[in-house]
């Protein structure tokens, strides 16, 4: 029998300039389906969802809601359409509460008490935990997640899109996540999931739909499929989805943590008495939910970040010990420490967007040479050679950064940041919204680091990939470590409790 | 079939980046089709023929040798304090306190002049001048720089105040110099001595500011291109959070360059004051200090640029107070000329960074009526 599709997209191209992020797309969404959207980075998912809500509007092609052709021309006309999409980032105020929030621009009377009763009956309904009169400064990100979610049921939406919902998660709080999307399924509602994690998308969606490059490539009943299968089509032939694990050659003190107290701006504490070490040719992971402390940890190693207390040093391999706290970037890497640093904000703050990849390169390299003048020919060779090597796609090394693909820029400023052969290599969420293929390349690039001798920490927020690269790995809680565990015998589960063990600062 | 009508006609889209040419082409359509709305609006408005007004524009520009070589010598004076503006907006500064580095760079120079004319040779007091202009003008231009440094206060705020500091010193040392007592004015400095006038060159008044404009704009082309502070400069306006990333002292760059803008402020005061009047009043920056923001923006802070985007203010200035006085019209008539030219300089930047698109329906839905 023929269901009449909730969403019915035909023909849809959309176009910026010369770039076609969608090219004649036919696609379906079902009620009482979910929906994975699948796509290396670039190939258009975001584009089409946010055609549907409203954001952008298509060059060509038809939509049909229900069957029926309608015009989706701003937000507004996607919420009458019954369409929300919870984004990746919150869009929420933070003085306000729950119920403030979720009711903010809808037109009418203002009622919170009603709005608080019919707010807990969905919450009942599909099984959200939410406090409807919680501020949002108190909540944690998974709350702030389902006040999302919340938000859009309550304007009646009946189709769901959910852009990369779980990046922010513990794998608790996902696996709550995926119940209440499960209710909400069964409740006849159509929802798609975007996101890169393919054991997410196994075990929660019914129906994958790829795209590639654009296009569509096809759509496959998800019990039927593989991750083998899915991550073929998506990249367009096979890869390979093994992370390699050397052991640590010939292990060194490298870096030593102690009693390292963090406070921000505001008093708050973010790194409590953290102590550790890394060695020489191993990789450790940090593992924790997000704001945990691992900023702070990483930019105080590097030098950015005021401390409160506690020590940070360097070991040569004579066995010399180099106090690293105090000092800033430039004196850091004056005194002769070779520090590397991808920073979580690659754009914001490991790159600057608007300026070419010469100039990019030239972050590192400026101070080199001429006291007056600056030398541009050792930043374009080394332009080039990133992009060569790293296979950097950019239209040339004179293109503004921001211009290229998440996965692009993230290779640049690896690349960059591994030129100056370091021996220490800090890296934030360095996958972080990028694709099977580009998270690969990445992957390799840092155990070649390893394998160089260099030591890495990772900070991560997959716990399969945390678990199948480091060597060891310290979980972070709240600012404070709540253990350290061999990254060889350690189980998911193990880390995942981990994460939310020391009371104070967890959400629970 | 309602619906269809909530479509809009159009829709914005970005394009891919012009090349040089067609945007080139895009102004220069831009500046013409201004050009006939001025002409439209005169002919409603005054029954003038616009052709006769626009010979004026020209006239009032070019009309003599010496009208030309005053037009030049105003592009330079712009020029250089536009020029002075840019590192700091290149910044984000948001440095719109250009017309008090100028005046007090000016005020300088007058003090100068007045004080030390019967004391110290002419070529000391001079030097003196120089010195002591650009001075001032780096003064006034660091100081909003520390405050923003040091506790980050609203540079915008902070610049535009100075401007008033330095219009109420300039009020009071004309009481303090005035000549005769009690005109209210200071009138020409040393107007049988020339202690302090700057020197002609090849014997032309006007030539002075000219190179001296020539060889900023050459500076801060290279300063801004290629040099390490400019480097610095344009990293810490773009991020301040990867100025710090990569070791950039950021409160030092801020200082920095506010302190090479003001005293280029400095500079352009000491061209007013010692170089063309030879005199100082409050309004002696004429608002040059804001129009050079504007002159800054419309090139897109590329020094080579600033000499079209000041040289069209000028031009347009110029020849509007030649068609107020030839055809006698209000002032204020000649302003909206050059709003309406502004306005449509302005806004073709919107076209050259987006395209509208007709909507396809609205194509098929003509179509299908036919």
């Amino acid at each position: 029998m023929e269901r009449t599709a909730a969403v019915k997209l035909k023909n849809i191209t959309k176009t910026f300039g010369s770039v076609v992020a969608n090219e004649d797309i036919n696609m379906s969404i079902y009620n009482g389906e979910i929906l994975a959207l699948l796509g290396e980075n670039g190939s258009g998912k975001t584009t089409l969802m946010n055609m549907l809500s409203g954001i952008y509007y298509p060059d060509e092609g038809k939509i049909f809601i229900n069957g029926k052709e309608e015009l989706i021309a701003s937000p507004k006309d996607s919420f009458r359409l019954g369409i929300g999409m919870v984004h990746q980032h919150f869009k929420l105020i933070d003085v306000l509460s729950a119920t403030e929030n979720i009711i903010l621009g809808l037109e009418g009377k203002l009622n919170l008490k009603e709005a608080s009763i019919k707010i807990k009956e969905i919450c009942d309904k599909y099984g959200f935990d939410v406090d409807p009169d919680k501020k949002i400064y108190d909540m944690s990100v998974s709350e702030k997640q389902t006040v999302e979610i919340v938000k859009v049921l309550y304007r009646g939406a009946s189709i769901l899109i959910l852009d990369e919902p779980t990046a922010v998660l513990t794998p608790q709080e996902t696996e709550k996540l995926f119940n209440v999307l499960r209710n909400m399924r069964d409740d006849g509602k159509a929802i798609v999931i975007i996101t890169h994690k393919m054991h997410e998308v196994l075990s929660l969606s019914d129906r994958v739909a790829v795209l590639r490059k654009g296009k569509y490539v096809g759509d496959m009943i998800t019990k039927e499929t593989t991750v083998q299968q899915m991550t073929d089509m998506m990249v367009g032939h096979a890869v390979s989805l093994n992370i390699e694990r050397p052991e640590p050659v010939n292990p060194k003190k490298r870096l030593e943590v102690k009693n390292l107290t963090v406070r921000s701006e505001d008093g708050v504490i973010k790194l409590n008495n953290v102590s550790f070490s890394l060695n020489s040719g191993e990789i450790l992971g940090i593992a924790g939910i997000s704001g945990c402390g691992q900023k702070e940890l990483l930019e105080a190693i590097a030098g950015l970040q005021v401390v409160e207390n506690g020590s940070i040093e360097y070991i040569e391999d004579d066995g010399k010990r180099e106090q690293l706290l105090g000092k800033d970037p430039r004196k850091i890497a004056e005194m002769g420490v070779s520090l590397s640093f991808v920073p979580e904000d690659r754009l914001g703050m490991g790159l600057v967007a608007n300026m070419d990849l010469t100039n990019n390169m030239m972050l590192r390299s400026f101070r080199n040479g001429n006291k007056f003048f600056t030398d541009r020919k050792a930043p374009k060779a080394l332009a080039e050679s990133v992009v060569d090597h790293l296979k950097v796609v950019t239209p040339s090394i004179e293109t503004p950064v921001r211009r290229l693909s998440g996965g692009n820029v993230q290779k640049v400023l690896v690349g960059r940041e591994i030129a100056s052969a370091p021996t220490v290599l800090l890296t934030a969420y360095a996958v972080r919204g990028l694709d099977i293929n580009s998270s690969y390349t990445i992957y390799d690039l840092i155990n070649q680091q390893k394998k160089a001798g260099v030591a890495v920490i990772f900070v991560g927020e997959d716990l399969d990939v945390l678990l199948e690269l480091s060597d060891r790995i310290l979980v972070l809680c709240g600012g404070e470590v709540s253990g350290i565990v061999d990254g060889r015998k350690a189980d998911k589960n193990e880390v995942g409790l981990l994460m939310t063990k020391v009371g104070g600062t967890s959400n629970e | 079939m309602n619906e269809k009508k909530r479509e809009p006609l159009f829709h914005i889209v970005k394009r891919e980046a012009l090349s040089t040419k067609d945007a080139l082409v895009l102004r220069a359509v831009a500046i013409l089709l201004a050009l006939v709305l001025c002409g439209i609006i005169t002919m409603i408005t005054t029954g003038i023929s616009p052709i006769e007004v626009y010979k004026s524009i020209i006239l009032g520009a070019f009309g003599s040798t010496r009208k030309t070589w005053v037009t030049l010598q105003s592009i330079s004076i712009l020029l250089i304090i536009s020029l002075a503006l840019t590192p700091a907006f290149k910044m984000r500064f948001w440095n719109i306190g250009g017309e008090g580095q100028v005046l007090i760079g000016g005020l300088a120079s007058a003090a100068c002049m007045i004080t030390l004319s019967d004391k110290l040779p002419n070529a000391v007091v001079i030097i003196l001048m120089i010195i002591s202009s650009i001075l001032a003008g780096a003064i006034w231009g660091v100081i909003p720089a520390l405050f923003k440094a040091k506790w980050n206060t609203n540079e915008t705020l902070s610049t535009l105040m100075m401007n008033y500091i330095a219009t109420q010193l300039v009020a009071f040392y004309t009481i303090v110099w005035e000549v005769p007592k009690g005109s209210g004015k200071i009138g020409i400095i040393n107007q049988d001595s020339n202690v302090g006038w700057l020197p002609q060159i090849f014997g032309s008044k006007y030539l002075l500011s000219i190179v001296v404009a020539v060889i900023v704009t050459l500076f801060m082309y290279v300063y801004l291109n290629y040099s390490r502070h400019g480097y610095e400069v344009s990293v810490v306006g773009e991020s301040e959070r990867t100025a710090k990333y990569v070791g950039i002292k950021v409160e030092k760059v801020i200082i920095r360059t506010m302190i090479l803008s003001g005293s280029v402020c400095g500079l352009a005061g000491l061209l007013l004051v010692g170089g063309i009047n030879h005199t100082i009043t409050t309004t002696i920056a004429g608002g040059q200090g804001f129009t050079g923001v504007l002159v800054s923006w419309m090139a897109k802070f590329n020094p080579l640029s600033m000499i079209l985007s000041s040289f069209l203010i000028v031009f347009m200035g110029r020849g509007a107070s030649e068609i107020s006085t030839n055809f006698g019209l209000n002032q204020s008539f000649s302003d909206i000329l050059t709003g309406i030219i502004l306005f449509f300089i302005i806004g073709c930047e919107f076209f050259i960074t987006y395209k509208l698109k007709k909507n396809h329906s609205h194509t098929k839905v003509r179509k299908e009526e036919k």
